[in-house]
């Protein structure tokens, strides 16, 4: 029988996220801290206007970029956080998730052999996406002593004549690692200088700690070259509701948006009522959620300082990402003793691209009694290693 | 800042009163010295009134029963509804007593008791304040929030262990 399988899928490697699932779900009464979630539910008032238009029976195909009203109501919101302008028109596209957007983009974007550079370590889905793409992935390795964040050195030793793509993802998932304006500066004047384009995933906007989020377009000259991908998932708690967006120069939405067309059609109904309604009325339920996240994050801080475990401290998402190394362990070996001796799950660093092997991925999307019960769990459990 | 900052304490402390401060301070970045001082402020203002436990009764005995009673009253001349009311609350089997707008007075809500000793109560002691024209008890059938916290379901986690 011939071989059913594209070879280009054949070689895509599975996430290493899966295999460590594998592992912790099997293990009764653990502990996770594991999850790339939120642990709050969907503000009510979100989850009862999905069930009123489920009840009026608005439940049929919407435009395939999205409802106008939700889309509006995403060109209101940009403006209002973000200082971003774009028109409902034609520079918005409604996806499934930020993840739908990133797959829209680069396949919009890449011929074959186009380059695309992804910092890491980074979330699990780019590098795979850009091989689907056609595109060949650079990636960078971003380094603890900058706060993981991308320098205009790194950037520009991988830059070829073949790059046209940067990926940027902050605030960042694994790292919790933000960019401030002047870091962003140093890399749009590069991208500006070497005719690039950048897909900036600010699925995380929502969640930075210390000063609002900035978003790089923003940045004098690039919003021409950028594509803002952002969602629903984090800010709101609306993982499940398959809920993104894309925003941009018209020509690539277009584009996008024919992908999508013929693709996925439209995203789901019903997750677009509950969005118009998340971006008018939620800011008090976000506001209230950063904070708590803030209060956490503080926490675990200060418990992995006073275990005296390297950690540079991070200024968005919902991760910590301590340095691991002096136990001498690959961050794999080292999650699987964990959960197998004191049954709390992270996630090994090395899931999220080589240079996060000697770290370990630590969600604090859990309230605090079951960060202090896992932390103390934790520290029994590094306390042994260094005897 | 200090006013947010008492408000930030207080959100959390109503949430969970037995944080101690040194968790608290990490948690807001603040001195654990400014934890303690705020707080033992708030006492002496009496914004912080107690430090209570939340039970859920229910769980514990079956044949006793909490009531809430409405209370129309003819108010005293030049005391208002402070005096009945003060007659009303210095009673132990009474939780908690409130002025109303609408139509009726005072809530008052009853400590979970036995039912015939509720009836009892309001017939013997509550109707007979000559400034009551009128009362109407109200059992509780079922708890199902209380201060903000979901009573009815034992909420698990429902998110898969690890996910990207």
């Amino acid at each position: 029988m011939r071989d059913p399988l594209n070879k280009k899928v054949e070689t895509i490697k599975p996430s290493g996220i899966r295999r460590f699932f594998e592992i912790a779900s099997e293990i009764p009464g653990v502990i996770s801290l594991g999850v790339g979630e939120p642990d709050f539910d969907t503000p009510w008032l979100v989850r009862e206007e999905g069930m009123y238009t489920l009840q009026k029976g608005y439940t049929y195909y919407t435009a395939n970029a999205g409802l106008m009203a939700l889309r509006e109501e995403i060109s209101r919101y940009l403006s209002r956080r973000c200082q971003l302008s774009y028109n409902p028109n034609e520079e918005i596209l409604v996806t499934v998730g930020g993840s739908e957007a990133i797959d829209l983009a680069l396949r919009a974007m890449l011929d074959p052999g186009d380059e695309v550079i992804v910092p890491e370590p980074s979330y699990v889905s780019y590098v795979p996406c850009v091989s689907l793409a056609d595109g060949v992935a650079v990636t960078i390795d971003l380094q603890e002593r900058y706060n993981f964040r991308l320098q205009k050195e790194e950037l520009e030793a991988v830059i070829t004549s073949k790059t046209k793509v940067l990926i940027l993802s902050y605030p960042n998932n694994p790292t919790g690692a933000v960019m401030e304006k002047e870091d962003l500066q140093a890399i749009a004047d590069l991208v500006i200088a070497h005719d690039l384009y950048v897909i900036s995933d600010e699925i995380y906007s929502e969640l930075s700690y210390h000063h609002q989020h900035i978003s790089i377009a923003t940045l004098h000259g690039m919003r021409d070259r950028t594509i803002v991908i952002n969602g629903f998932s984090k800010g709101f708690a609306m993982t499940g509701w398959r809920l993104g967006y894309a925003v941009g120069p018209q020509k690539i939405i277009q584009a996008m948006t024919k992908i999508h067309q013929f693709a996925i059609m439209a995203a789901p109904t019903t997750s677009q009522y509950a969005g118009i309604v998340a971006l008018r009325d939620c800011d008090c339920q976000v506001d209230e959620m950063r904070e708590s996240y803030n209060q956490r994050r503080r926490y675990l801080m200060s418990r992995v300082k006073e275990l005296g475990i390297p950690c540079f401290e991070p200024f968005g998402a919902f991760y910590i990402f301590p340095n691991i190394s002096e136990f001498e362990l690959t961050s794999e070996a080292f999650a699987t003793q964990l959960v197998q001796e004191e049954k709390v799950a992270v996630v090994p660093g090395s899931a999220f691209g080589e240079s996060g092997e000697g770290y370990v991925r630590i969600s604090y999307a859990y309230s605090i009694e079951e960060l202090k019960e896992a932390f103390n769990r934790i520290e029994n459990f590094i306390l042994r290693l260094r005897k | 800042m200090t006013r947010k900052t008492e408000e930030q304490i207080l959100k959390i402390i109503e949430k969970n009163s037995r944080l101690s401060n040194q968790e608290i301070a990490v948690m807001l970045d603040l001195e654990v010295s400014t934890v303690t001082s705020i707080i033992e402020k708030l006492e002496t203002e009496k914004i912080i009134s107690g430090y209570h436990t939340l039970v859920n009764w229910e769980k514990v005995s079956d044949d006793e029963v909490s009531a809430v009673i409405e209370l129309k009253v003819n108010p005293q001349r030049g005391l208002g509804f402070d005096k009945i009311a003060e007659r009303v609350y210095q009673y132990p089997e009474v939780d908690a007593v409130y002025l109303m707008s609408g139509a009726y007075d005072l809530l008052v809500e009853m400590r979970k008791a036995p039912m015939k000793e509720i009836a009892a109560f309001v017939s013997s002691r509550l109707s007979t304040i000559e400034e009551v024209q009128a009362t109407a008890t109200h059992f509780i059938l079922k708890r199902y929030k209380d201060h903000g916290l979901v009573l009815v379901d034992d909420e698990k986690d429902k998110r898969m262990v690890v996910t990207p």
